[in-house]
């Protein structure tokens, strides 16, 4: 029943696939993200509160919350490729940490920028912002160990485990608003909740959040593409490849 | 449409600076990676072709070696042949 999936665990048909798949992606990616963004700034209305300053919202939360499921995605990469050796899978890993270290970046310098004109301040040690700077030097451990090797495989690996350990890391960022009583939950999740968002917020929030998992999507298949030639780069089908010129 | 004038949008009704701030760095960011995972899939691929090239060169100098070598040898030996 599972054997549709073999063909994609072979580096080549993923190679080649993935790269017929970028445009299209590249397409939805910029639709979604144009649609949500001059929809958030323009025509979203300010919040009772918080004015125009809320329109932070629309990139912060959808960067913070895919940060962690970047994260979660790549120790699932990791786990498959420390258990079944999947070559793959260690590309994937390595494809993903970039991206996951940008978006937890942005999602603290505008954490920052809306804390300020909020809580007063750019930066507090509180828990919800401590676990996500911690999250951003996992990411940043986890890069510096896939360039520390010259060997793939054993880059992968020690990457793997640094990534495996530091899962732990995500439900306590999850979990940190409930667990102690930090400034931002007071600031933004109560607020947010007690109305429950209108519908006109909701709305560009979705195409954003969409827009940005497509994002991700666009920019992982790029990277994903670099990890497949640099680990087969002595296959036949890499030498054809790059000899021919066919290769974008 | 939520501002009247395109200064009202730029002031975000007195948060522009924090706003655009964050739009900024988000864009910068991102646009960012995307152009160095693109500029590092072109190295990869450089980087591989330049080393199939170089192996080329490095086999067909090898062979050539090998014929100059093999010449020398036949002179070599058909010298010693006719000394004696």
């Amino acid at each position: 029943m599972w054997k549709w999936l073999h063909p994609y665990a072979n580096p080549e048909t993923t190679y080649h696939l993935t790269g017929r798949l970028i445009p299209w992606f590249t397409y939805l990616t910029i639709a979604l993200l144009t649609i949500g963004l001059t929809w958030a700034l323009l025509f979203s209305p300010a919040d009772y509160q918080q004015g125009d300053s809320f329109r932070i919202f629309y990139i912060h939360v959808p960067t913070a919350t895919l940060s962690m499921g970047i994260y979660v995605g790549m120790a699932i990469a990791a786990l498959c490729g420390l258990v079944w050796q999947l070559k793959l899978s260690d590309a994937s890993a390595a494809a993903l940490a970039p991206i996951g270290a940008v978006f937890t970046f942005v999602s603290l310098v505008t954490g920052a920028a809306w804390g300020k004109p909020m809580w007063g301040t750019w930066w507090i040690w509180d828990a919800r912002l401590t676990s996500q700077l911690i999250l951003l030097f996992l990411y940043l451990g986890v890069i510096a160990l896939h360039n520390a090797f010259d060997d793939k495989t054993l880059a992968g690996k020690a990457a793997g485990i640094l990534t495996l350990v530091g899962v732990i890391n995500i439900p306590i960022i999850k979990y940190s608003v409930e667990w102690w009583n930090t400034l931002h939950q007071g600031a933004t999740v109560s607020k947010m909740g007690k109305p429950s968002m209108t519908i006109d917020m909701l709305w560009p929030f979705i195409f954003c959040y969409m827009g940005f998992i497509f994002l991700i999507v666009v920019i992982t298949c790029i990277r994903f593409r670099s990890e497949i030639l640099s680990r087969n780069s002595m296959r036949p089908w890499v030498k054809e490849l790059v000899l021919n010129g066919s290769s974008k | 449409m939520q501002f009247d004038s395109i200064n009202g949008f730029l002031n975000m009704g007195g948060y522009g600076f924090y706003v655009w701030l964050s739009y900024g760095v988000t864009a910068f960011s991102i646009i960012l990676l995307i152009v160095l995972s693109c500029q590092h899939h072109k190295k990869t691929l450089q980087h591989i072709t330049q080393r199939y090239v170089r192996e080329n060169k490095r086999k067909e100098a090898a062979e050539q070696q090998r014929i100059k070598q093999s010449n020398t040898l036949t002179i070599a030996e058909t010298n010693n042949e006719s000394s004696p």
